[in-house]
């Protein structure tokens, strides 16, 4: 498909524009420019006449090119004309221009200054916290006619994501936990055994795992499972107008689908936390049997004299927070979704990232709180 | 406006989503047991309209009247009623995809009556048996086709015998004798329990075999430019935009 070579010819009242096939895309180009040059120093409504003989190969870029011309010509209010073209191309042309451009449709390019990029970025960030506030504002209003009587709220949907959230996750829970486990008790090692102090390794694991990483990995794995299969759910429910119908026959998504969802992780994270701590500290023992010469039963007196009660609790506490806002990402993000499947996937990257974020930013606070109160 | 013995009435309504304006002053009423057809071509906002008429979408002005009650003015308990008188059928049956056939149609019906379960499995297979899904109870909409799953869409929004029927694009994505199935079951539901029906479509052949009224809105000037039984809208109206988009753009006059 070779591009077009554009000659003009000055004639009486305008331009005679010859068009043939041009040897190099360069060489057109520089006729097309030099052309436009013509034309702009043309007065209005000078005629151009586009002259192409009838062994001129017409496809689409030799229409495309006389479309360029065309356009320069309409854009400076000069007159033209395709009767010594080809049929086809005439024909081709009329194709193209018979529906007019619709005006305001042509997107300008435009590109936002500093400031503007900042304060669009500082509106949606208000928005999403607003949104956050409103989607928990409106669970807790549910949540309250529930405990009220008012609300009904589907057993077998709560049992069958209790099901997902829970016991399907297990085997990468048991994966990871076991492997953070692991990973804490090497780092351990290697910088006790310095100080002859390898014993250690249980207390740094033991409370390692009850405080923080039992929870945090349980939330990380639970946000990118769960809180993921949550938005796409629902998502995919907007796509297919599966929340609209709910809407019109008077049932409340909420409770429909958001309350089964975040009792259903409210209900197992703690339970996942829980098996994660047992893994993790098991991770240990297996590093400080196998490496550091440390027996089980040593690990274990070790473990037991090391953490609390309170550590314990500490952590299934933030696994329960955890859980509130992995389901509020999770359900946000797929009752927010818009209504094509490239929104789906857009919900579910937004239900991950914001869960995720969220976990940390409530653990920062948990770590500050626990400092202060001295827990 | 006089109501008469209209029974929905839209009046003055303007859409806009944001601020981008859909459509403007929308006046008509809908007369009980109308077969009313709400026609534009792509874009014109009839699907938004539809929202609109069921209660998904609050007007930014204007009123939507039902029987003479104000939708977004009713308390609570009214609008439950109100809704309860609607069955929808949207454009891609929308069915609880987790769910069989039968428990999508019994859902309404555990909520809204007190029928026993045998009572509800009964209405059930009624429901489904009408729009000649008899023995599909227990599938889940993954498993039958898309024509299917619109007739069984259509069996969930009659659970409740309401008195006003929608649909969104009920053609849309049927082939011509599955479309005609259900353009002939809509008139005879609409014959046989003597229910309102409001349809959004832009299939020529389902406007002129069903519809007993209807509205056209134009995506140029966002206003709605016709109102009136098709046929007598390709004689006489005066609008080129309409004839021409009821003459498939054969006619310009």
């Amino acid at each position: 498909m070779p591009a077009l070579q554009l000659t003009a010819t000055t004639v009486a009242g305008g331009l005679s524009v010859s068009v043939e096939p041009a040897s190099d895309p360069s060489r057109a180009e520089r006729s097309f420019a030099a052309l436009e040059t013509q034309l702009n120093s043309l007065p209005l409504g000078s005629q151009i006449v586009l002259v192409g003989s009838d062994t001129l190969n017409i496809d689409s870029t030799t229409v495309a090119w006389l479309l360029r011309v065309v356009r320069v010509c309409n854009s400076k209010s000069l007159k033209w004309s395709t009767r010594d073209l080809p049929l086809s191309a005439q024909r081709l042309l009329e194709l193209a221009l018979s529906v007019p451009e619709r005006k305001g449709a042509r997107r300008i390019p435009r590109s936002d200054s500093f400031l503007e990029t900042v304060g669009r970025g500082t509106l949606l960030l208000l928005h999403t916290i607003r949104e956050w506030f409103a989607f928990t504002g409106e669970l807790m209003v549910e949540l309250f006619n529930l405990v009220r009587g008012r609300a009904r709220v589907p057993v077998r949907d709560i049992w069958q994501t209790l099901d997902q959230c829970g016991p399907s996750a297990l085997p990468i829970v048991t994966l990871i936990s076991t492997l953070v486990g692991v990973i804490l008790a090497f780092i351990g090692a290697q910088q006790l055994r310095q100080f002859g102090a390898t014993i250690y390794v249980a207390n740094l694991v033991g409370v390692g795992m009850l405080r923080e990483m039992g929870a945090v990995m349980t939330a990380v794995i639970m946000a990118g499972r769960t809180g993921a299969a949550f938005a796409a759910q629902l998502g995919t429910m907007q796509v297919n107008e599966e929340i609209d119908a709910l809407k019109t026959f008077g049932f409340s998504p909420m409770q429909y689908l958001v309350i089964p969802r975040v009792l259903a992780l409210v209900v197992m994270m703690p339970l996942l936390c829980l098996y994660a701590d047992g893994l993790g500290i098991l991770g240990g023992a297996i590093v400080s049997a196998l490496t550091l010469d440390i027996s089980l039963a040593q690990y274990y007196y070790q473990t037991v004299s090391a953490v609390h009660l309170t550590d314990v609790w500490l952590g299934v506490s933030k696994s329960v927070v955890f859980g509130i806002l992995i389901a509020l990402a999770g359900c946000l993000a797929g009752m927010r979704c818009g209504r094509s499947a490239s929104a789906v996937g857009t919900a579910v990257t937004t239900a991950v990232v914001s869960g995720i974020v969220s976990v940390v930013l409530c653990d920062a606070v948990f770590a500050i709180i626990t400092e202060v109160l001295g827990v | 406006m006089t109501t008469g013995d209209a029974h929905i009435v839209v009046d003055d309504l303007t859409m806009k989503y944001g601020e981008v304006l859909i459509q403007r002053d929308l006046s008509f009423s809908i007369r009980k047991g109308d077969i009313f057809v709400i026609m534009g071509g792509s874009g014109c906002g009839k699907s938004t309209l539809l929202k609109h008429l069921i209660g998904l979408v609050t007007p930014s002005t204007g009123k939507i009247l039902y029987d003479g009650r104000s939708f977004w003015e009713c308390s609570a308990p009214e609008r439950e009623a109100l809704l309860r008188n609607m069955g929808i059928l949207y454009q891609k049956g929308a069915l609880w995809t987790s769910m069989t056939l039968a428990e999508n149609v019994a859902m309404p019906l555990r909520q809204y009556t007190r029928s026993s379960e045998r009572e509800i499995r009964a209405l059930v297979e009624y429901k489904l048996a009408l729009v000649g899904l008899a023995g599909f109870e227990d599938y889940y909409p993954s498993e039958i086709s898309g024509g299917m799953q619109k007739r069984a869409g259509l069996a969930r929004a009659m659970a409740l015998d309401p008195q006003v029927l929608f649909f969104d694009e009920p053609s849309a994505g049927l082939d011509p004798i599955s479309s005609k199935l259900l353009d002939n079951l809509i008139v005879e539901l609409n014959r046989t329990l003597g229910s309102t029906v409001v349809v959004v479509t832009h299939e020529l052949t389902s406007i002129f075999a069903i519809a007993t009224n209807s509205v056209f809105l134009d995506a140029e000037t966002k206003t709605m430019t016709a109102q009136g039984h098709p046929r007598e809208l390709l004689e006489h109206c005066p609008d080129p935009g309409v004839v021409r988009f009821l003459t498939r753009g054969e006619r310009d006059t």
